[in-house]
């Protein structure tokens, strides 16, 4: 075979994506090996995060220097980022899956473009303006209006009563806010479905009779159930890793199990950006080191999370090309 | 449609059973309507408070002055934000459009579908985890501390992938039988790629990088830890300065407890958002006008 530099010149290239994704999960894994070594399984079941006392002498504990009563666990920041993904997916999906039907089937051809086009945009919002707004409107809200009405209708739950507690910050502003930004991930995915089922699909169900809405409802979104699905599972993705936006609604708890709506969380993303400041004051570096445990926690969900959410949309290909 | 309106109009009398059918169909339509309205609303209401907010204190001291600990100008994040963002594409476009020519070109074999598939796992990534990788690679093993190449680094690990897989769609869109002319007259990879099919691709290409531009002004989470922040202009240093953007006013002075912190964040807000949809909006348009994608 004859030798092609310009072809193995743009192969090298392009090999620098999977190299860099090697790298990143390569240097988190050795650089947190020893805390792996140190927290063990308590690691994602412990609900204490604690330094320690980064001024006294360092400990040898399990065959590693910490600094005196160091603990680490995660599983608060866990339990934060599954319940506000959790919640903000619960919010969405009936909004997006609104939204898409409306667009695809009530709105002239002429202006879907125009209104598609502001659903995009939700998606290129950066993090930190959501946040900001967030902060600015979204809190006041949910302290003055959403908080204590919630409470007023759903009291009698445990888990919605105490509406005005954290002013405003906590689970709850930080699901809204990952509802919004996740929406329009939802509803594009599934505007593109509804518009490609096949007009005979839609035609026939017409001619049984049904209402335009039935149509839609009964005929057309059983066809196109399992890309909203994997619609619903990429923006889970999206929602367990966003940072910014809720490093600053979420209230930023430590060490406390979230009780209610209104109790402020940390999401594992929202808590690596929150502490490493002070972990770099240990100075046996097992704080940092432990970040990057986290750090490695937290990409092993999204992944795990994207794949499922590819091998949904590419089931779905499959089923598609078989009916036709 | 015509069955629609035909049962709407065939009989004055309608069963209960109708009836019911169509107030629920119209309960329905408005409830998806309103899904719409409050998946739009919270945007316009995001660039009505930003914008309003932030065009208040807009003035020409906001670009000449630099930030000091609760207000200043914003010349410093201005410049910060283009040099990180300028870095970061110098880096990633010869690498993401390399990327795209060879899995346009050449890559539909197994290694091009892997290197497709692990470009996607790379673009799922969670930001804060990217910082984190450059934050213990860049600023403590290789002792770069926060600095504007490891901001820049990090920024391009995370654009490259859009890249990639635009530039990619773009080639593609290059007839084959312009491919097959060029190698008829003689011509060889490179001259087919550089002078065929990058031109006719040329739009699609520019839309990419504009868009991974708009990604990585937006961007914040990774940058706390490898760019730093700095309240002085830069001082030209790739490694051992830290420096200054607009994401982190937003993020840092809207926490500060001054009027005058709250307004600069929402000045840096509305440059920061200004741009991201003022590409996004222009792609867009252009992107329909010539059917591309």
């Amino acid at each position: 075979m004859k030798l092609k530099p310009f072809r193995l010149s743009v192969l090298g290239l392009s090999l620098l994506i999977p190299a860099a994704l090697g790298a990143v999960v390569l240097f988190l894994a050795v650089y947190s090996a020893q805390a792996v070594s140190f927290n063990g399984l308590d690691f994602i079941s412990g609900i204490t995060w604690d330094l320690g006392n980064l001024y006294g002498d360092p400990v040898t504990v399990r065959g590693v220097q910490v600094p005196p009563g160091a603990n680490y666990g995660i599983l608060v920041f866990i339990v934060g980022t599954l319940l506000s993904s959790f919640i903000a997916i619960l919010i969405a999906v009936p909004l997006s899956v609104g939204a898409a039907i409306f667009l695809a089937e009530a709105v002239p051809a002429k202006i879907r473009p125009l209104l598609s086009m502001l659903v995009e945009l939700v998606a290129v919002v950066p993090s930190v303006v959501f946040g900001l707004w967030g902060i600015a409107v979204l809190i006041p809200l949910i302290a003055k209006y959403i908080g204590p009405g919630l409470s007023a209708m759903l009291g009698f739950i445990p888990f919605f009563a105490g509406g005005n507690a954290g002013g405003g910050y906590g689970l709850l502003a930080t699901s809204m806010v990952l509802a919004l930004m996740i929406t329009p991930i939802i509803a594009t995915t599934l505007l593109d479905a509804l518009l490609q089922v096949p007009k005979e699909n839609r035609e026939s169900a017409f001619a049984l009779g049904a209402t335009h809405f039935e149509v839609v409802s009964k005929a057309m979104m059983p066809m196109v159930r399992s890309t909203l699905v994997g619609g619903i599972v990429l923006a889970l993705g999206r929602a367990l890793g966003e940072t910014m936006a809720v490093l600053m609604v979420s209230g930023g708890a430590i060490n406390i199990m979230p009780a209610t709506i209104f109790s402020p969380v940390s999401t594992i993303a929202s808590f690596i950006v929150s502490q490493l400041d002070s972990a770099e004051q240990d100075p046996t570096n097992m704080a940092v080191r432990s970040l990057a445990e986290i750090a490695l926690v937290l990409f092993i969900i999204t992944l795990a999370v994207n794949a499922g959410a590819k091998l949904l949309s590419s089931g779905v290909l499959n089923v598609r090309n078989n009916k036709r | 449609m015509s069955a629609t309106t035909s049962a709407k109009s065939s009989s004055p009398k309608r069963s209960q059973q109708e009836l019911r059918r169509v107030a629920v169909s119209m309960a329905g339509w408005t409830v998806c309507g309103l899904a719409l309205f409050m998946v739009i609303g919270p945007l316009l209401d995001v660039v009505w408070v930003v914008a309003s907010r932030g065009i208040s204190v807009f003035s020409i001291g906001l670009f000449t002055t630099v930030t000091n600990g609760t207000g200043g100008g914003l010349a410093n994040a201005i410049e910060g934000t283009l040099v990180l963002s300028g870095g970061a594409l110098l880096i990633a476009v010869p690498i993401g459009v390399g990327a795209g020519i060879y899995l346009s070109e050449y890559g539909s074999n197994k290694i091009g579908s892997l290197i497709r598939f692990l470009s996607d796992v790379l673009t799922g990534t969670p930001s804060i985890v990217l910082g984190y990788f450059s934050y213990i690679v860049f600023v403590t093993t290789l002792g770069w501390q926060f600095s504007t190449l490891a901001g820049s680094i990090t920024l391009a690990i995370l654009i490259v992938p859009y890249l990639a897989r635009i530039s990619e769609l773009a080639l593609r869109q290059v007839p084959v039988s312009m491919r097959e002319a060029a190698y008829a007259l003689g011509a060889n990879d490179p001259v087919v790629v550089f002078k065929v099919v990058l031109p006719g691709a040329l739009s699609g290409v520019i839309t990419g990088v504009l868009l991974a531009l708009a990604i990585s002004v937006g961007e914040t989470a990774p940058l706390i830890y490898t760019a730093g922040w700095s309240n002085y202009m830069w001082n030209g240093q790739l490694t051992h300065s830290p420096i200054g953007y607009l994401t982190y006013v937003i993020w840092s002075f809207i926490n500060q407890p001054s009027d005058e912190s709250h307004a600069l964040a929402f000045a840096a807000a509305f440059i920061v958002m200004l741009v991201v949809l003022c590409i996004n909006i222009g792609v867009r348009l252009v992107v329909k006008r010539t059917k591309f994608i």
